[in-house]
């Protein structure tokens, strides 16, 4: 046998999910869509946003659909289908967040007709969908009022690639003991010069901002 | 907990680049995984040696380099790896940057190989 040889390789491990989300994003820019990838913990409310958000965008005469990643059932698909937008459910069966493939074959499966705003309801995890690209156009991180103010500085990889970070259920704030200030700091520590939005989906507070926020990535 | 389906594109994109250099097995791999990847290190060792079974790196060792966390500092004007990653702020003047140059690595770096260096050389055999 030959003497062992050192080889460069220099690939991302992710390069195949990298190029389907790269040909993936060029065809959104292509149609003229917004893609938001809302990522979270479990239970910090990204399904009632994303409701609140279906309804209301529909109602400004918006085309609008959704998918839903969850290790199992379609709950959330049937939640955010009474909204009216047509809702595709994944169910990874045991697979921590989406991949760009994923997504991909939703979409090859069901396309939907001239969509404006695609959103796709992440797998509930603060770890693992931080490295896998969707092809999304936004990347928007919840964190919950409940769930406590230092959740960025202790999942900081995922709240750094976020785009935007939303605070959920406001309407809990004063319930929870919500140090508002400490949740600012903590975002900017993990994100610094991140937009923050302050929403309730349940009082309506704030969805207003957030809305206008969606409306302004259109192309 | 996702280390054995990166640990499985490891073994593919290593078999792949070894095959392609005409090698017979691959004996070492080096991953680079930055601080903030979502990729624990230990894990993936552990997900590594279920992934190469049956495969040209049936034997291989993995070594995992991790990168640290790089910011830019547009007030110091230089870059600087920081110990700890919360807050991403600059570690000479204190000033928060977002502005990463690494951390979120996720790549296979190198490979050792054995086996013919290529073509022509198997022909000579």
């Amino acid at each position: 046998m030959s003497e062992p040889r050192i080889l460069e390789v220099r690939t991302s491990i992710l390069k195949r999910n990298d190029e389907v989300a790269r040909e993936m994003r060029e065809e959104f820019r292509r149609a003229g869509m917004v893609v938001v990838n809302l990522v979270s913990s479990p239970g910090s409310g990204k399904t009632r946003l994303l409701y609140e958000t279906l309804v209301r965008l529909r109602r400004a005469g918006r085309s609008v659909a959704a998918i839903v990643g969850d290790v199992e059932t379609d709950r959330d698909a049937r939640r955010l289908a009474a909204s009216g937008a047509p809702v595709r459910q994944i169910m990874t069966h045991g697979l921590c967040h989406l991949e760009a493939e994923m997504v991909r074959r939703e979409l090859q499966a069901w396309p939907p007709q001239h969509v404006d705003c695609l959103f796709i309801e992440n797998v509930g995890n603060l770890v693992c969908p931080t490295s896998w690209d969707l092809g999304e156009s936004l990347r928007v991180a919840l964190l919950s009022v409940a769930e406590g103010e230092d959740k960025p500085l202790k999942y900081p990889g995922l709240f750094n690639t976020a785009d935007v970070a939303v605070i959920t259920k406001t309407d809990l704030a004063e319930a929870c003991d919500f140090d508002r200030a400490a949740a600012l700091d903590a975002l900017a520590a993990v994100r610094p010069g991140m937009p923050v939005i302050e929403t309730s989906a349940k009082s309506g507070a704030g969805l207003d901002a957030w809305i206008t926020l969606l409306e302004a990535r259109r192309p | 907990m996702h280390e054995l389906s990166i640990a499985m594109r490891v073994v593919d994109l290593a078999a792949a680049r070894c095959r392609d250099a005409g090698g017979d097995a691959v004996t070492a791999v080096t991953v680079r995984v930055g601080r903030l990847a979502a990729v624990h290190g230990g894990a993936l060792a552990a997900a590594f040696e279920m992934a190469r079974e049956g495969t040209p790196l049936a034997e291989a060792t993995l070594r995992v380099v991790d990168v640290p966390v790089r910011v830019w500092c547009p007030q110091c004007r230089a870059e600087a790896d920081l110990t700890d990653v919360v807050p991403l702020a600059c570690p000479a003047c204190g000033r928060p940057t977002g502005d990463l140059r690494a951390g979120h690595e996720l790549e296979v770096e190198s490979i050792e190989v054995v086996g013919p260096r290529g073509g022509t050389v198997e022909a000579g055999r």
